[in-house]
């Protein structure tokens, strides 16, 4: 049972039927994450990260549908599975946290409402007991005096303790695996310090495994243990976080790198990746990248195959590049 | 709360006023009653007598005043032609129109309001677009064309429904109404689906669109992310939602079906306020229109009162008197 990865991807394909056409917002994803383990899933804006965390919790609503692929949580298949099934792994043994804290709780109804009906979900438990047991994931989460803001309705909290609030909700049932699209996006610097902090903390101690979708390098560094990196709906490269961090090999990664401020390079000019995320619609064949990479020659327009440059590392490239970004 | 209730009762006086005073002059500009009321064949004494019984003598100013002084003690004049006071004629009426009014309402809410989640739910089925252009014949459909038609088919040829009337009474609290019993419910139901028959449409249309632009939401998908049955998401985290701009018009909806009920209350024979009003109007019976209408105008800013203190309810970031 150990060896089984609490998520493993493959070849998966999301897309979405539009007018214009087949948008293939994931396009053969890949990936596992172990038990216990933290995944960074790192993109630009539409790359498909969030997509890959809905294909994950079954929430693809048409016109998207699943193509092809396999979803194997804990060692079963999800793809194709019923509705009512799926609604019986959500929310209890797959979580999910939202980007906008200001959007995820009803603002109609009262937090012990929203707490206490996930619980009741899943579970035949009374209302003292799941009122109870919402008290005491609020206060794990570092809500003061749970016990009176159960009653409080979300806009009386500020956006950090909402995400706080949603975070207590995604634990409620320990559920083996949480995915977080962008939780700490909208939230101030200090308070995404603690947020995360908050996630790190209650994770390991309970061995949950974190798929953690964000288009920040930063929280990555800190929080994962793994990296994917993702690109037009395709893993470019995958790795241990320091290994990757420390050495891209894709040029994608380390324009991403190349883009972070940092306080060792005061006065120097950003680096950018120059032009923007081909459509989705009308990707160039072969490396999507190409139409950006400065390395990018004739054999780049067919589709590079998925390599092992070192142990533990899969890369997409023809023209894999070392050592770490200049400073 | 209480400061915001006191506030908003010192406003509903002004704007009765300032109602009372538009109507009074404008009833003064379009006629004059003594034409219509007094035999043209009456000598100039018996006129002068009874323009001065009427106190039709007295400048506008005056009459104004005079009525102000006995609308402060609950006194809105007498009637010209039935020589009662204007009041105890148009609540005497009230029941059946409101009755008549609040069924129609109820009505499009319990028909409305589940077409609507329907249409929202499924926007792309059959049904659904079946019931949005079903929707557009209770918009643009004339009230009394299909209060005839219904006449028509369930009275004339299939005489399932009585056409006219209140049919049998029973009392309550001192009051006749008809919802009280078997005759007088089936003398209610047609004009009442006459009336609410455009309230459905309008409903219908307003629950729709709250449920296509609430499911895209980010917390009806943490909704369904926390594994919530589908039952539990559409009827608690998307109805408490839309049900907030539907009560909104549901309440607007019911003053101005109580205060215009007139078409079907003339296409059946409903002897409600409308039916009175008409009369009054044709006999220019100033009493009766200026206390008519001072009667909606209450009664509008009752319900609007009623209406923001159920948001209260509905919405809990709503705080009646601007405090956070």
């Amino acid at each position: 049972m150990s060896d089984v990865p609490t998520l493993e991807l493959r070849d998966l394909n999301t897309v979405f039927d539009t007018r214009a056409g087949v948008l293939r917002a994931v396009d053969g994803v890949t990936l596992s994450v172990g038990r216990g383990e933290v995944l960074g899933l790192v993109g630009e804006s539409g790359s498909g990260k969030s997509v890959t965390g809905f294909s994950i919790i079954g929430l693809i609503d048409p016109p998207g549908r699943i193509a092809s692929g396999r979803i194997r949580f804990q060692g079963r298949e999800l793809v194709g599975l019923a509705e009512p099934e799926l609604r019986r792994l959500r929310g209890r043994h797959i979580a999910m946290i939202f980007q906008d804290p200001m959007m995820t709780l009803n603002p109609v109804l009262r937090i012990d409402t929203q707490m206490m009906e996930t619980i009741q979900a899943h579970e035949r438990v009374s209302g003292a007991e799941a009122r109870s047991r919402s008290r005491d994931a609020l206060g794990q989460v570092g809500i003061p005096s749970p016990d009176e803001r159960l009653s409080a309705y979300p806009h009386q909290f500020s956006g950090g303790m909402r995400q706080r609030v949603a975070i207590a909700i995604a634990l409620l049932h320990n559920p083996a695996l949480i995915v977080a699209d962008e939780p700490t996006t909208a939230l101030d610097v200090t308070i995404q310090a603690q947020i995360l902090a908050v996630v790190q903390k209650l994770a390991s101690e309970r061995g949950t495994s974190l798929l953690w979708i964000t288009h920040d390098l930063s929280v990555v560094a800190g929080l994962a243990d793994r990296v994917a990196v993702m690109y037009a709906g395709r893993i470019v490269e995958s790795g241990a976080v320091d290994a990757v961090l420390d050495n891209p090999m894709h040029h994608y990664t380390r324009g991403l790198i190349g883009s972070v401020p940092s306080r060792n390079r005061r006065g120097h000019k950003l680096l950018q990746i120059p032009g923007m995320t081909p459509s989705p619609l009308d990707r160039p064949a072969g490396c999507a990248f190409r139409t950006r990479c400065a390395a990018a020659d004739a054999a780049c327009e067919t589709e590079p195959a998925l390599t092992r440059p070192e142990p533990g590392r899969e890369l997409r490239c023809f023209h894999p590049a070392h050592g770490a970004v200049a400073a | 709360m209480a400061g915001w209730l006191v506030r908003r009762l010192v406003q509903a006086g002004f704007v009765m006023l300032a109602m009372s005073a538009i109507v009074f002059v404008g009833l003064h500009a379009i006629g004059n009653p003594v034409d219509i009321l007094i035999s043209p064949d009456a000598d100039q004494a018996e006129r002068a007598r009874a323009i001065a019984a009427l106190g039709l003598d007295k400048p506008l100013w005056e009459q104004y005043f005079f009525f102000l002084r006995g609308a402060v003690q609950g006194d809105l004049g007498r009637s010209f032609v039935f020589n009662e006071p204007a009041l105890k004629l148009i609540l005497g009426r009230m029941p059946a129109t409101l009755e008549l009014a609040v069924t129609a309402v109820i009505m499009s809410v319990l028909v409305g309001l589940p077409l609507g989640l329907f249409a929202g739910l499924y926007p792309n089925s059959i049904a659904g677009r079946t019931v949005m252009a079903g929707s557009i014949m209770g918009f643009s459909l004339p009230g009394f064309w299909v209060g005839l038609m219904l006449i028509m088919v369930f009275a004339v040829t299939l005489g399932w429904l009585p056409s006219s009337g209140r049919g049998t009474t029973a009392e309550l609290f001192g009051v006749q109404w008809s919802f009280l019993t078997r005759d007088g419910l089936r003398h209610l139901l047609m004009p009442a689906l006459n009336l609410s028959l455009f309230n459905i449409s309008l409903v219908l249309r307003l629950a729709r669109a709250g449920v296509r632009e609430t499911m895209p939401l980010d917390y009806i998908r943490f909704a369904r992310a926390k594994g919530l049955s589908p039952r539990r998401v559409v009827f608690v985290h998307v109805l408490r939602n839309i049900l907030i701009p539907v009560v909104t018009v549901v309440g607007l909806e019911l003053g101005s079906t109580i205060a215009f009920s007139v078409v079907t209350e003339s296409v059946f024979a409903w002897p409600g306020m409308g039916k009175l009003i008409i009369d009054s109007i044709n006999v220019l019976d100033r009493p009766v229109i200026v206390a008519y209408l001072m009667i909606v105008v209450a009664l509008f800013v009752t319900i609007n009162l009623v209406v923001d203190l159920l948001y209260t309810v509905l919405d809990p970031r709503v705080r009646l008197g601007g405090r956070a």
